[in-house]
């Protein structure tokens, strides 16, 4: 099964990194995150409901929805932070790029651990820009909210595209199709990732994941 | 094989198309509402959560899309269409946006309907929750207030979109193909927000809207989406009275054009047809009437003391303006500034084209000196004309500088009395300086050969003080 691929590249100020990110984010987990499952008896289930929030963004002339669950929320935050950490950190260039993607996991035979399959990743390329007084500022809030407004259309049009969804699993199966582990929302399973990009064009920093245990758990 | 769908799942098909219909609104009309929304999210299924989202329903909202779909379905031709449009607080409206959600004929029959369908229409509310922040009335919606306000309109039947000016675009939101034929639901939104006013009088309704007239179908009725701070009386009209909704104050409430239309109707008109164009076109070109155009018109009597600039923008004006204009009254006007009194003159009519320019009386021309200058070229340029204006009805009269206006020079800032030679009177004698000497024909008549000939005697002078020369240019450089 092919993985399909979506880049969604934004240049942006240094302070509205977080919030052009998390907007992204949040819009492609709204779509790929259900309710928690009830397994019944007979081998049917009952779905919860998910709530969603407006996200008024600080420093972007922009507002979005994401799911309520302020578990996802911090999760996110905590990602697309150490992300901008590394650019920050990298150098004056500021280029890097975040990923977002969703996988299976494929139960394998002792000794080999599972395998991650991924069938969606979404890659977020960012562009660090330097501005120099406040009236660019002002320019540059406007300009990233139309910038941000075009990717929702993007992501939204991807979504609809009603390609390969992971198959509803039974009970037993579950964990390896949605993250289990959210109180409240049951997004489909993801990791982040992030890469910094140096002057020369090669990536220097290596990844973070989410699901360590997971993945180690034999 | 037997692909036709099954009793109990088309009975299921119409029972989530219609709550996805309703959803559907609810989500657009609280979008607009100005305010953020907050849902929370619940692990226990509640089971009136429709399509496993938390979305709220409002009772009249709910109603009143209940009212438009009238027992019917999104079907083929028979859209339901969601309209946003502002209105201002004097009363101008303009449509902003148009939600549609169609149905057409591409049916997928493979499709499983009480789930792959549930579910697929499930993403496309997540996907109208994201756009409906996306497009450009959100941000307006989130403004509303005191200035203006948003409302919605739902119809049923075809969409209307000619409301939306040029030029306007289309997003598509997603969607869903069932057994019975393809969901879409679509924005189209204004690009073009100059503001035309779309008011119409009472009489203009009648003819304005046959087409609202023959459409059985359509069910029309608008309320305010502002804030509940605001105090709104949110009235519900009766589809079958037909009598306006009253809406948020802070408008002004005698609005007689607005959102009335009398009979099964009711509600605001859909779009503005020829007549109301017209109207419209009278209402811009009013709206648009600023008191500077007003000064252009009444500079056609200046017996008010307005500056010079106003006699001459006047004149220039005349010579366009309308016919019943027969005289105006030319003020001998003094430069910005200056301390001497106006004196009214002449009278001139407006059949003479700059009229202003035209030569003067014979005896205003002896007494001025600028008529008779002493020893310079009488060169006026008609510039200095627009300074002051001395026009008389009658001819020239024995001036030799038919062409030229003679004018009495009184520049800005001068004043006549503190040193005998004032500006003008200096302006006036350095104006035409002599020639040089070098070049006045004097000189000139030396002949060529004399210059020739003192040549030589002038390069041996030079010739000798060589080493002078040499010296000054070693210091330049």
């Amino acid at each position: 099964m092919n993985c399909r691929s979506e880049v969604l590249e934004v240049s942006v100020e240094g302070r509205q990194v977080e919030e052009a990110i998390l907007a992204m984010l949040h819009t492609i987990l709204l779509h790929r995150s259900s309710g928690k499952f009830h397994y019944k008896k007979e081998g049917t289930y009952s779905i919860g409901t998910v709530g969603t929030q407006d996200v008024d963004c600080d420093f972007i002339d922009f507002t979005y929805a994401r799911v309520s669950s302020e578990e996802l929320d911090r999760a996110l935050r905590k990602a697309v932070g150490e992300f901008k950490d590394a650019l920050r950190s990298s150098g004056s260039d500021g280029i890097g790029q975040i990923s977002l993607e969703f996988y299976q996991k494929k139960k394998s035979r002792w000794p080999f651990s599972d395998e991650c399959i991924p069938w969606e990743v979404w890659t977020i390329k960012v562009n660090v820009v330097n501005l120099a007084n406040e009236q660019e500022r002002q320019i540059c809030r406007e300009k990233v909210g139309e910038k941000l407004c075009e990717k929702i259309i993007n992501i939204v049009e991807v979504m609809n595209r009603h390609e390969y969804l992971p198959k509803m699993p039974t009970q037993s199966e579950v964990d390896n199709v949605f993250d289990t582990g959210l109180k409240d929302v049951q997004p489909y399973l993801y990791k982040t990732a992030y890469q910094i990009t140096d002057s020369l064009g090669t990536s220097v920093t290596t990844t973070m994941r989410r699901l360590i245990k997971d993945t180690l758990a034999l | 094989m037997d692909t036709d769908l099954s009793s109990q799942d088309k009975k299921d098909l119409d029972k989530f198309i219609k709550f996805f219909a309703l959803k559907t609104v609810q989500v657009i009309v609280q979008a607009r509402l100005g305010e953020k929304i907050c849902t929370r999210s619940s692990s226990s299924p509640t089971g009136s959560d429709w399509f496993n989202l938390a979305i709220k329903d409002i009772p009249e909202v709910t109603h009143e899309a209940k009212k438009a779909l009238a027992g019917q379905l999104p079907a083929v031709g028979r859209s339901m269409c969601v309209e946003i449009s502002l209105k201002t607080s004097e009363g101008d409206s303009m449509e902003l946006e148009i939600w549609c959600l169609e149905m057409n004929e591409k049916c997928d029959k493979e499709i499983k309907v009480s789930y792959t369908v549930y579910n697929r229409l499930s993403l496309l509310l997540k996907s109208l929750l994201a756009i409906t922040r996306v497009t450009p009335a959100y941000r307006l919606s989130r403004k509303q207030g005191h200035e203006y306000v948003i409302l919605y309109r739902i119809y049923f039947g075809e969409v209307q979109l000619s409301g939306l000016g040029e030029g306007f675009q289309t997003v598509r939101v997603g969607t869903v193909g069932t057994p019975l034929g393809t969901i879409t639901l679509s924005c189209a939104y204004r690009i073009n927000l100059a503001f035309m006013s779309t008011r119409t009088t009472a009489e203009d309704n009648g003819a304005a809207y046959p087409s609202v007239e023959d459409s059985q179908e359509v069910c029309t009725t608008s309320f305010s989406t502002s804030p509940p701070s605001q105090p709104a009386a949110l009235g519900v009209g009766s589809a079958d009275m037909g009598y306006p909704v009253i809406f948020a104050g802070g408008l002004n409430a005698v609005h007689p054009y607005q959102l009335m239309v009398p009979g099964k109707e009711g509600g605001v008109p859909p779009a503005p047809s020829q007549p109301a164009h017209g109207t419209q076109a009278d209402h811009e070109r009013m709206i648009t009437c600023t008191p500077s155009d007003g000064a252009l018109y009444s500079a056609a009597t200046p017996s008010s003391s307005e500056d010079t600039e106003t006699v001459s923008n006047s004149s220039e004006g005349k010579s366009g303006s309308p016919h019943d204009l027969l005289e105006t009254i030319f003020v001998r006007k003094a430069g910005a500034f200056v301390n001497k009194p106006m004196n009214q003159t002449t009278m001139a009519s407006l059949d003479i084209p700059f009229a202003m320019f035209a030569p003067k009386n014979a005896e205003l021309e002896d007494n001025d000196p600028m008529v008779n200058p002493p020893d310079s070229p009488d060169v006026e340029s008609p510039l200095q004309g627009s300074l002051h204006s001395q026009g008389s009805s009658g001819g020239s009269t024995g001036n030799t500088h038919d062409d030229f206006v003679m004018v009495d020079f009184k520049p800005a800032f001068s004043k006549d009395d503190i040193l005998p030679m004032d500006l003008g009177t200096f302006y006036r004698e350095f104006q035409n300086p002599p020639q040089l000497s070098s070049l006045s024909i004097d000189i000139g008549a030396q002949s060529m050969a004399e210059d020739l000939d003192s040549l030589p005697e002038k390069l041996a002078v030079h010739e000798k003080n060589v080493k002078e020369f040499d010296a000054f240019v070693e210091t330049l450089q």
